[in-house]
């Protein structure tokens, strides 16, 4: 079913091309329409009909009074023993029709929910399902409220559409329709005067609802200013609480409430009256089509009898309501249409390029020493490289040798960061990276594993051009440890599991102890079973760290990232960390990012960044002799330590 | 729950309960429509006569005036009063969490309280308005209705009340059935977003992991449980409209039925039958609203319940009447200090602590992860309250002090700290917000911060944006230390403040403090033994236990925790960050 869904993405995509805002409703329109027929085409055609049907049994049984009076209660007034058998009858027929038009209203129900429900639930698989395709750049430009919004406000305005307001509207049509037939049927003027009134009534909704509209968007933007101070004070409360600045916060906050509650008042009392306006005149209407209706029945004008008046009065009254209800419904249509639009721009975002087909298995030597493809997991591993035009498949052992030959790189094409990089680390190296905040450490790392493509230059990877890799073949051969820790609803031992889904429980625990996270751990209420949530918020940002790294050692990764990942952790507590790291890693290539000395000095090149550029490179020892910033750096603390 | 959210209608009282009467005026004008269109049928129409048209014409354009006019009255003050209470809410809520403890703001989360502020009082509103007026205007309607009905023909009523009862019975069945169901979809629901917006926020980390199609499945599963249970609850929900028809259906039936008698043996018109068709139309619809009502405030009690929740929490810490208000000196004693968080597990985080720091001390505190620094330094200034023992400041027990005159004089920089939108000048005046522009670039000096806002375009009046994403770390850092020092404080406590700081511009910071601020006491808590080696004495904590309290060199040579700290630090110890970054 997923991949289904995949393939009709990029085929939409090349309908829609770049859209502007909510320019071409007709096309969203299409676009969702075909989304729910494509799977529920049997289910609308019964939902239709079931529709069709009920909604005639009601008009029918709006008429019904007239039909009442004339076909059965007036021949019983003239009877001297009345019987009492056609009306019996009668009744019985249209107890029929009722039955009819009960049932087919209870069938089309029950199927529109699983119709909306369902379409709701498609639409939100592939809105995930598209999301993770997606590259980290569109969640770098695009807030995280936004795309939030799309999942809860979006879906949900377009599960009242297709679950309300399109079989409502198709009901009401279908009733105004048949209305408005039969009424031309019974009288073409008062028709006329009807149609009329109901102009005036749609003219009073428009200017009434375009007030409250107006006063709608400025509840939103005050109550979106209000959101944001809350957000911004309560987030800051305790510095609130430290500095004594409370009243001063209660003052504004005073100010911004005052403001949504004017306009909260002025946009709900513009939607409250709407309701009581157009029912007065809709009143007012009746009064005068009754009128004259009245005179003319009376005088005999345009043959209309007085059957006929009562019975178009009736049908007037049942005339007013559906079109009340469609323009109702309207207002909630452009709003889910709105929606639409940004889930489909979500849906049409490109995903992550991967053109890649070398792809990572694990691989064992043959007696002659070769390596062969096996599927255990032997802690060697190999790129599978198939020659399209020979048709063979050479292996080539990964050892961890990255080289960046003159990389140029930027978040887009006007601001390169990065310039002519260069670097090669040979396998089994720890390679480091220093240099001030936005020297561009945390974007090298970004590059070799393909969260951003490259503007110019190669990144070869035990000699393959990263390009060629399959991402997710490059990726699962590198273990990264953010810089922004983030752990997963789950228990603590699901969070190490994380980096590798069929590592057993000792596994797991051999990772923490490895990572110096057991301690911790055990000391939790619940030990390895204790629940964490909100991103592990009842834990330090140096607790969250460990078991960020035990979850990365447990992944057993080729190769590994660590990116400040021991910024929050004491020195001592580091050092035991690092020597657990170090033997995990021997013999693989490791990149470390880090502000601490003590936590790159032992590496096997350090690369000195600088305003996107690396000014500096090479072991410690030889640094400290070159005497360049490295050593500025590090003599310049030597002195604050002396 | 109820009493507690009441009392924040307080000057909306008058309109609140204006919007009910106008709102039963309209109802009762709305239930004479249908008798005047009867009349008019019946004495006009029928009987050509044309006077009783005007006449009765006349009447229900009357009527529709007066309706009209009810019906803006009560919609308009249904509008002024629900935001008017709502308003109230929000102000009543926000003003209790401003006295909240550290303890009281760490019990809500911070995403909670905002949620509770916003959406669940929206929600109060709407459920508000809807009570104060088609919560009245729906009973009003059935029951002028069922008046009417009644006087009408008292014996073709029994056809309604028949209808009635099957209606009432079907539609609480639904409901008590369904409410259940929807509460548990929509905490699946929020569970399902919460799902997302952790894929949104790690989506480096699934992705690193490869874990796509893992989470693919965990949310694709997630979801079509969600589906299923939103059918259920759906399909049970959506029963009404048949309900309510073959209801309706069922009493046209039956009035047509009995009706024809009746009025073959005279004893009922025509135009009282058209009417009767309009009234239990009338008492159908509103038992229907009435059950819609019920289910929304159903759903809305949730949020009630969360609002009164924050309403109803009491500060844990609240400054004493008649508390003091001069705090003598900078000195500190802890005696016999137990502390343990309340939302925590219970178990002690700081035990038996004894601690004497002299008047302008400089005292550098030093410990591993989760020593308890932060939580010792907490209890000067009273952000939490000791289990056991007694902290005192100036020779007295901060629970003597008056909060305010005590957090005044002891000037905290958390590690966790945040600047405000607004310029610079505005966030350095939250420590005095009567401070010259010369104070501030004073205390900037100090903190070494004017060094960078001077390189700014626009210097002090540089904007903050909303979490000070415009600044560096350490900027931010050294702005947080130059607003604590405007305070001018007896006390100012450090709690790794300099730690995006490079290492010599924390030097020159921790030199201006010994040379200006002498006789202010200073505790300095870091993870670099530099920040703090220059101390009068330095604190080690161990697990929540003093391990050592001496001097840097005392404490090279007798405690060993210390050594290890210095030894890992000084095999090229220090840091590489250079100044804040630009």
């Amino acid at each position: 079913m997923a991949e289904q869904k995949t393939m009709r993405g990029p085929g939409g995509r090349r309908n829609m091309g770049p859209r502007p805002k909510l320019e071409n409703p007709g096309q969203i329109m299409k676009r969702l329409m075909g989304i729910v027929l494509s799977k529920y085409k049997f289910h609308l055609v019964i939902v239709v009909i079931g529709i069709i049907v009920s909604s005639v049994v009601q008009v029918v049984s709006m008429t019904f009074l007239k039909t009442l009076f004339d076909t059965y209660i007036a021949p019983l007034l003239t009877q001297q023993n009345p019987d009492f058998m056609p009306l019996a009858k009668g009744l019985m027929e249209i107890s029929g029709l009722f039955a009819i038009g009960i049932l087919a209203s209870f069938i089309y129900a029950q199927i529109m929910v699983r119709v909306g429900q369902g379409t709701m639930y498609d639409i939100r698989v592939q809105l995930f399902n598209h999301m993770e395709s997606l590259p980290i750049k569109y969640f770098d430009t695009h807030a995280h409220g936004d795309i939030m919004s799309i999942y809860t406000n979006d879906v949900d305005t377009l599960r009242q559409m297709i679950g309300v307001s399109l079989p409502q509207i198709l009901s009401s049509i279908i009733q105004i329709v048949s209305v408005l037939i039969s009424m031309i049927v019974l009288n073409v003027p008062l028709t006329i005067m009807s149609l009329f009134v109901v102009g005036i009534m749609m003219v009073a909704t428009k200017h009434i609802a375009g007030m409250s509209g107006k006063y709608f968007v400025v509840q939103q933007t005050s109550l979106g200013k209000v959101n944001g101070y809350i957000e911004e004070m309560i987030g800051g409360q305790k510095v609130v609480k430290v500095f004594n600045h409370e009243e001063e916060s209660i003052a504004e906050f005073r100010k911004l409430n005052e403001e949504l509650r004017d306009a909260a008042n002025k946009a709900n009392g513009f939607a409250n009256i709407l309701m009581p306006v157009n029912a007065q005149l809709g009143n007012l209407g009746y009064v005068l089509i009754a009128t004259v209706g009245a005179l003319l029945a009376i005088n005999g004008f345009g043959g209309l009898t007085l059957g006929g008046l009562i019975a178009f009065l009736t049908l007037n009254k049942s005339f007013t309501m559906p079109i009340a209800q469609v323009s109702q419904q309207l207002n909630s249509i452009v709003m889910a249409l709105a929606g639409a639009d940004r889930i489909f721009k979500l849906l049409d975002s490109e995903p992550e390029v991967d053109e890649g087909y070398v792809t990572l298995v694990n691989a064992k030597k043959d007696a002659d020493g070769n390596l062969v493809e096996t599927t255990e997991r032997t802690g060697l591993w190999a790129w599978k490289h198939p020659h399209k035009a020979e048709g063979t498949v050479t292996y080539t052992e990964l050892t961890g040798d990255v080289v960046f030959d003159d990389v140029d790189f930027g978040y887009n094409d006007e601001k390169i960061v990065l310039h002519n990089i260069k670097l090669f680390a040979t396998p089994g190296q720890k390679i480091a990276f220093v240099g001030s905040t936005g020297a561009g450490k945390t974007t090298i790392t970004n590059l070799i594993n393909r969260f951003y493509t490259i503007q110019d230059g190669k990144i070869r990877y035990d000699g393959i051009n990263v390009n060629k890799i399959k991402l997710n073949d490059l990726r699962r051969s590198l273990g990264i440890v953010l810089q922004d820790t983030h752990l997963f609803t789950g228990t603590v031992m699901e969070n190490i599991r994380y980096g590798r889904l069929d590592a057993t429980d000792e596994e797991c625990i051999a990772a923490a102890k490895l990572a110096n996270a057991h301690g911790l751990i055990t000391r939790l209420p619940q030990g390895y079973d204790t629940m964490l949530t909100g991103d592990g918020a009842n834990l330090s940002q140096g607790q969250r760290q460990l078991l960020a790294i035990a979850r990365a050692a447990v992944a057993d990764p080729p190769v590994l990232i660590l990116d400040e990942a021991t910024s929050s952790i004491d020195t001592r507590t580091e050092m035991l960390v690092q020597k657990g790291m170090d033997s995990l890693m021997k013999g693989r290539t490791t990149f470390v990012i880090a502000h601490r000395l003590s936590t790159v000095k032992n590496s096997d090149c350090i690369m000195v960044l600088e305003n996107g550029s690396i000014i500096e490179r090479g072991t410690h020892d030889e640094l400290i002799a070159e005497k360049g910033k490295y050593y500025q750096l590090y003599t310049g603390n030597l002195a604050e330590n002396a | 729950m109820l009493k507690k959210l009441t009392q924040q209608v307080k000057e909306y009282t008058k309109a609140s309960l204006l919007t009910p009467l106008f709102t039963a005026l309209e109802a009762v004008v709305d239930t004479m429509v249908p008798l005047a269109m009867g009349r008019m049928v019946d004495m006009g129409i029928n009987q050509k006569n044309m006077n009783a048209v005007f006449l009765y014409g006349f009447t229900m354009v009357l009527l529709a005036g007066l309706g009209l006019l009810f019906g803006i009255l009560a919609g308009k003050y249904a509008a002024y009063a629900s935001s008017g209470f709502a308003a109230n809410v929000r102000d009543a809520m926000y003003t209790n969490i401003q006295t909240f403890s550290f303890a009281n703001i760490d019990k809500f989360s911070t995403a909670g309280l905002v949620t509770r502020l916003t959406t669940d009082v929206t929600n109060l509103q709407n459920a508000y308005q809807m009570i104060i007026r088609i919560a009245v205007r729906a009973p009003m309607m059935l029951l002028f209705s069922l008046i009417m009905a009644i006087l009408i023909s008292f014996d073709l009523s029994r056809v309604f009340l028949v209808a009635i009862l099957f209606l009432l019975i079907a539609l609480s069945f639904i409901i008590s059935h369904a409410t259940p169901l929807f509460r548990s979809v929509f905490k699946k629901y929020d569970d399902l977003n919460a799902s997302v917006q952790e894929n949104v926020s790690a989506i480096r980390v699934v992705k690193a992991f490869v874990r796509e199609d893992y989470e693919k499945k965990k949310f694709g599963k997630a979801a079509e449980n969600l589906y299923h249970m939103f059918v259920k609850a759906e399909t049970l929900v959506v029963n009404n409209q048949p309900i309510m028809m073959l209801a309706i259906f069922g009493s046209m039936l039956g009035l047509s039925w009995l009706g024809a008698h009746y009025i073959v043996l005279g004893t009922l018109t025509e135009g009282e039958l058209t009417m009767m068709f309009s009234y239990v139309m009338g008492i159908l619809m509103s038992l229907m609203m009435l059950s819609m009502i019920f289910v929304m405030v159903t759903m809305s009690s949730a949020s009630a319940q969360r609002i009164v929740e924050v309403l109803e929490e009491e500060s844990s810490i609240t400054s004493p009447a008649g508390g003091i208000t001069e705090v003598k000196d900078g000195s500190i004693s802890f005696k016999n200090v137990d502390f343990a968080y309340s939302t925590g597990t219970g178990e002690p985080v700081l035990s038996d602590i004894n601690l004497d720091i002299k008047s302008g001390e400089t005292i550098g505190i030093i410990g591993g992860t989760g020593s308890s620094k932060t939580s010792l330094v907490n209890l000067i200034s009273r952000l939490y309250d000791v289990t056991g023992g007694s902290v005192l400041v100036g020779g007295q027990d901060v629970r003597s002090y008056d909060l305010e005159a005590l957090r005044d004089q002891v000037s905290v920089v958390l590690q966790k700290n945040e600047l405000f939108s607004g310029s610079i000048l505005d966030n350095l005046r939250w420590g005095k917000p009567d401070a010259t522009k010369e104070e501030c670039i004073e205390a900037c000096k100090l903190a070494c911060a004017d060094e960078f806002i001077q390189t700014f375009p626009d210097g002090y009046e540089t904007h903050i944006e909303q979490g000070a994403t415009n600044v560096s770390g350490g900027q931010k850092q050294r702005l947080c230390i130059a607003r604590a020092l405007l305070k001018h404080p007896k006390i100012l406590i450090l709690d790794d403040s300099t730690s995006a700081v490079d290492t010599a511009t924390d030097a020159r910071i921790q030199e201006a403090f010994r040379s200006y601020i002498p006789d202010t006491t200073k505790l300095i808590i870091a993870q670099r033994i530099s920040s703090v080696q220059n101390a009068d004495r330095i604190l080690v904590l161990d697990n929540g236990h003093v391990s050592g309290f001496d001097t840097h060199e005392a404490l090279l040579s007798n405690n060993e925790i210390y050594r290890e700290v210095y030894e890992s630090q000084t095999q090229g110890g220090g840091d590489f960050d250079q100044k804040g970054g630009m």
